[in-house]
């Protein structure tokens, strides 16, 4: 029997504020335990939380950026259960007036465009962070996080197959940080997913029975996940067994999914709105000056990049799907470097040497690679050389203008010099100069070749092809 | 009658109270009187009237994105029942 799978995700985004949601807490990641608490965020009775506006600016900002439409009135509600890093007993949150709705974005995959419905997104505080004792049955509590603003971005079950549901996550991941109002950090925690999977007989109208994927914090994990999820599910249906609803949490290590324990009972958060903070009232003019705000984001990023640079469309994807990269794209452009040759360095060289470490710290600057870049184009060394000055730049961060002098790079371009060596290499090889004369004229790779250790890969390879063609002919 | 008593035991668990026989019988009573005092409200026809969420018309109370200090760690941890210096500490819950 076949089977459709279906997806949604639901994404925690941490919104790069300065403060938390409803007090001045700072919400810098890294701080030791419990120094960045107050009153408020710590729970005790009798204060009374104020929202961040920023919190607002940046919702209004991801509406506006998937084509959602902004709640004109929207409010927070508590959603009350009891859990160690919640300490006042209920989470702030939005519940049937969140701040957006009704959105979609556009994925890409397998080279077909396929758009994707946003069912809501809301504003809500973070919880705190435990950390469970190796030996002893204990936790221990630290509430810096709590109160950090997020943005909870549900989608509608349009995603059909785990590589649908990691371009979705990918795209919306790039949306906020072209927007910059997410750091995006799977490991630490500042962008966090969670699935809803399940199957169905093809042609069935009805849902399957769904489980709730946790714990998968990195891209890679999500894919590897589902797709494990899809397999079990599809094990136990075709043995005719049927789907129990859960939490799984996805354990990358052993690369299976394993049953959170059951909560004690169904969830039965008895939200009500909350009386300390009143409701948002989001006027035409707030949006319309939030929608004067909005940068480039990476669709028309993309467009851009194949009319105005003419890079094929696989070039300008990979490129913009991260701000990072786009913008190291164009700086490196900038600099002087032609757009096609500066994409390839990237696509190859580059992302190869990054070994998946993150663009911003990468140790070569965009102006340095367009100063590279240059120095093929104008002469003063060949591809091949420059390929060493690159891997010798992403080592010590130098000028490539200093490396090349510093290990005597530069391209010899001098007739004469060059001259030398070719009568030299005809002289030592009579054998293979009989052949190519005699038509096997391939052995001009090999007569180059020699040229080029030779000169150690610094002889100019054009003028050597030609050099070498005027010799044997004579 | 408003409420049940199994009702009444599945608010208790929810809010974590653990109510003996005899406080159950009496809670349930209680609850099942106020109750029944606020459903006179359903008697009023509120035909196209919008739900009131707050009692005054406010809105928009925001604050500015700028850090204020925080309490110090000795401060923030004062009132745990058990505290190590650094964390609350609590019982594992997984």
């Amino acid at each position: 029997m076949e089977f459709e799978t279906v997806i949604g995700l639901e994404i925690h985004a941490q919104l790069k504020t300065k403060t938390k949601i409803f007090c001045g807490c700072a919400t810098t990641f890294g701080e030791a335990p419990n120094t960045q608490t107050c009153p408020v965020c710590l729970g005790m009775p009798g204060v009374l939380p104020v929202l961040n506006s920023q919190v607002v600016e940046f919702s209004i900002k991801m509406g506006l950026a998937t084509d959602s439409r902004i709640n004109r009135v929207n409010q927070f509600a508590r959603k009350n259960y009891f859990y160690p890093d919640l300490p006042k007993g209920y989470q702030t949150s939005q519940f049937d007036l969140p701040i957006v709705e009704q959105g979609q974005i556009e994925i890409e995959v397998d080279g077909k465009t396929k758009t994707i419905g946003i069912t809501r997104m809301h504003m809500e505080e973070d919880a705190g962070k435990l950390i469970h004792d190796e030996r002893e049955p204990l936790s221990y509590v630290d509430l810096n996080r709590t109160g950090t603003p997020l943005l909870e971005i549900v989608s509608e079950p349009d995603l059909r197959s785990p590589e649908e549901a990691y371009a979705y996550l990918r795209k919306i991941h790039a949306i906020l940080r072209y927007l910059d109002i997410c750091d995006g950090n799977m490991q630490e925690g500042s962008f966090r997913c969670d699935a809803n999977i399940s199957l169905r007989p093809m042609g069935q109208e009805e849902l399957g029975t769904r489980t709730e994927l946790k714990n998968m914090n990195s891209f890679r994990n999500v894919q590897n996940a589902l797709e494990y999820e899809v397999r079990r599910q599809r094990d136990i249906l075709l043995d005719g067994g049927t789907i129990t609803q859960a939490t799984l949490l996805w354990d990358p290590d052993r690369n299976r999914t394993e049953s959170m324990r059951s909560k004690e009972e169904a969830h039965d958060y008895r939200y009500f709105p909350c009386p300390d903070l009143v409701p948002i009232e989001i006027d035409d003019e707030w949006i319309e000056r939030v929608r004067t705000t909005l940068p480039e984001l990476p669709d028309q990023r993309k467009a851009r990049f194949t009319s105005d640079y003419e890079l094929p469309e696989y070039d300008a994807g990979l490129l913009t799907a991260s701000r990072e990269l786009a913008d190291y794209f164009e700086t490196t452009v900038q600099a002087g470097a032609q757009a096609k040759k500066t994409s390839n360095w990237i696509m190859s060289e580059l992302l190869r040497e990054l070994k998946g470490e993150e663009i911003s710290s990468c140790p070569v600057k965009p102006e340095q690679l367009g100063a590279l870049l240059i120095m093929v184009d104008q002469g003063t060394i060949n591809g091949k050389i420059a390929k060493t000055v690159f891997q010798e730049m992403m080592q010590s961060g130098k000028d490539p203008e200093v490396v090349v002098k510093e290990k005597n790079l530069v391209q010899v371009s001098d007739e004469g010099e060059i001259l030398v060596m070719v009568r030299e290499i005809i002289a030592d090889n009579p054998g293979q100069v009989e052949e190519f004369k005699g038509g096997k004229t391939k052995l001009m790779g090999f007569f180059v070749g020699q040229l080029m250790q030779k000169s150690k890969g610094k002889a100019n390879p054009k003028m050597a092809n030609d050099l070498f063609s005027k010799e044997l002919e004579a | 009658m408003k409420i049940t008593r199994e009702e009444l035991e599945h608010v208790a668990h929810l809010a974590r109270l653990n109510l003996n026989e005899e406080e159950l019988t009496r809670m349930t009573g209680q609850l099942d009187n106020i109750l029944a005092y606020v459903a006179k409200l359903d008697e009023l026809d509120t035909t196209g009237i919008a739900p009131t969420t707050h009692a005054f018309s406010l809105v928009n109370a925001f604050r500015e994105d700028q850090v204020s200090p925080s309490l110090s760690q000795t401060e923030a941890l004062v009132n745990g029942p058990k505290q190590n210096g650094e964390y609350f500490v609590v019982p594992r819950i997984i």
